[in-house]
């Protein structure tokens, strides 16, 4: 009787102990933020997991903002963000004693995209605010078929959303009819079964579905977004607190070495050079 | 050994505890609820939250108006229950008084597990089946649509109403039906002047929790209620109810701002409506209760 539960004592501190010293050996990141950046952070990740094994990674999304958020909190190492700071988040920062410093790792370009049905081929910026902001509501104004257009938008505290904002409606308001989703995902699916509908999405999410209109006669294509020619692009940014040193400096450097931007290429984003 | 008094008391001391821990878990729900959406009652006023038109949250400066996404989930709930009820009744009277036992105790269990689907799963249906072929049957711009959303709302109410009202049908004492059958009443007769004038606060009970359920449900809606922010004007229109909207935007609103803030002020409108229609099934099943035991 004794000897058992003495052996089953001796059993849990040997289990406690490695397992305790298992995690001590672990050198951990945490990478939060936009669900934009989010691929890139997670095969990024990956690879460098493979080829360190003693590191442990954990990225999570939850948008820019969150990503921020827990950046200024401490709560992360690096924070993925689809636009550049805001004013409040760098004041909030600097009075926590955080020091927010951006690392551009990619480009990301925000494709108008139309059902496949739809004829219309080319649309100005100016165009598309029109149709945004509700005063062109059909596709014959445009040179296209007889049909109500459907407005479908972003969420409006996404990344994608403020770039779009930003780029396109310079700062007015989107028509309060447009169908709002919550997520790239969604809005290809809302469109590609609306006959009528206009969206938009990161590059990374076109598919054969879907149409991606030419902007200002510009095509969205990697070589376009990485030249500035196409006018609905942004750049992808990793925050860390302060100049990174260590292992959030040593991943960083992976993501900005070739190997590293062939990877956030893979995951249809447009590399850096 | 510990004597069977003491023992006693551990375990009524332990039943205590968990039976607590829910009251609790409601309290800290309810505090934080107040917590966090009441900074925006006093920036915005309630009058101008609830009544306002326009829902721009992160637009500068912000509109919170929140009365096209009340609108639309009165609306969709409205939609659901026209389904549910007409359906969900007649499916309990036909359960308990038709249907044979055997088959009853088949029929009965697969409904209830109806519910036990999960919401995304309607929210798929609805988006590639149902939407789509609103969409070719009318000829609109797009099927997403409060329609859309009544009908997959109402689907998943069914069980709940169906469930209910059969329990309150079966808790209408035998001899009730017995009486009526001797004195030469026919099974019709029986069923719509006797059994349902009885059953009539249990199944009031039924149809306010199967309102509970589709106001409150979130994944189906944000699926397939297409999610524009205005004064529903059709149902074959795009809308956003409440829940659809926090589920959208809590996940990047800065915690802190006023927008998180806003969003905590829906689920406190969205709250006091669920507890309200709760007080109210409450009531209504007291009342069925007193009635069918016949004091």
């Amino acid at each position: 009787m004794l000897k058992s539960r003495l052996f089953t004592g001796l059993l849990v501190v040997l289990l406690v102990s490695t397992f305790s010293m298992l995690v001590m050996a672990e050198k951990n990141l945490t990478i939060q933020g936009s669900s934009t950046v989010l691929p890139i952070a997670q095969r990024a990740a990956e690879a460098y997991m493979e080829k360190n094994p003693d590191v442990n990674i954990s990225v999570r999304g939850g948008g820019s903002g969150n990503g921020v958020a827990a950046l200024i909190d401490g709560a992360t190492d690096i924070a993925n963000t689809s636009r550049f700071l805001k004013n409040k988040e760098v004041s909030a920062a600097v009075a926590n004693g955080i020091y927010p410093v951006p690392h551009r790792v990619a480009m990301d370009g925000i494709a108008v995209v139309i059902n496949s049905s739809n004829p219309v081929e080319d649309l100005s910026l100016e165009k598309i605010k029109a149709i945004y902001t509700g005063q062109i509501t059909n596709w014959k104004e445009l040179g296209g078929k007889d049909q109500e257009i459907v407005v479908v938008s972003r969420d409006s505290s996404s990344g994608t959303f403020e770039v779009f904002e930003e780029l396109v409606l310079d700062g007015d308001k989107v028509v309060a009819s447009a169908l709002l989703q919550a997520s790239n995902g969604a809005v290809a699916g809302v469109v590609s079964e609306a006959r009528g509908a206009i969206g938009y999405l990161g590059l990374g999410y076109l598919s054969p579905s879907l149409k991606a209109v030419k902007v200002n006669g510009v095509t969205p294509t990697n070589a376009t977004v990485a030249s500035g020619q196409f006018p609905i692009a942004r750049p992808l940014f990793m925050f860390t607190n302060g100049w990174p040193k260590g292992l959030t400096a040593d991943f960083i450097n992976f993501i900005l070495s070739v190997e590293g931007q062939k990877l956030a290429e893979e995951q249809g984003y447009v590399p850096l050079f | 050994m510990i004597d069977w008094k003491k023992k006693e008391k551990i375990v009524k001391t332990i039943l205590f505890i968990f039976a607590l821990s829910s009251i609790i878990f409601l309290t800290g729900i309810v505090i934080v609820l107040f917590n966090e959406g009441f900074p925006i009652f006093s920036k915005v006023g309630l009058f101008q939250f609830v009544f306002g038109q326009d829902w721009y949250p992160t637009h500068e400066p912000p509109d919170f108006g929140i009365l096209p996404l009340l609108l639309a989930s009165i609306l969709v709930t409205v939609g659901a229950m026209v389904i549910a009820v007409p359906i969900g009744i007649s499916s309990a009277i036909f359960i308990s008084y038709i249907l044979p036992q055997k088959i009853k105790d088949i029929v009965k269990p697969m409904i209830e597990m109806l519910a036990g689907v999960p919401s995304v799963i309607y929210g798929l249906f609805g988006m590639r089946i149902l939407g789509p072929f609103l969409q070719d049957l009318f000829d609109l711009p797009t099927g997403l649509t409060a329609l859309t959303a009544a009908i997959m709302l109402g689907i998943m109410a069914l069980p709940t109403v169906v469930s209910l009202a059969e329990d309150a049908i079966s808790a209408v004492p035998k001899k009730f039906r017995d009486a009526s059958l001797a004195l030469g009443g026919t099974r019709w007769e029986t069923i719509s002047k006797v059994i349902l004038p009885t059953a009539t606060s249990g199944m009031v009970t039924a149809v306010i929790l199967g309102i509970g359920r589709a106001i409150g449900e979130t994944m189906t809606v944000l699926m397939v209620a297409g999610g524009a922010a205005v004064i529903p004007r059709s149902i074959l229109r795009p809308l956003r109810p409440m829940t659809a909207n926090i589920a959208a935007e809590m996940g990047e609103a800065p915690v802190g701002s006023d927008h998180y803030h806003a969003l905590f002020g829906i689920a406190i409108i969205l709250f006091v409506i669920t507890l309200f229609f709760n007080i109210m099934a409450d009531l209504a099943s007291n009342r069925f209760k007193k009635k069918v035991s016949g004091k």
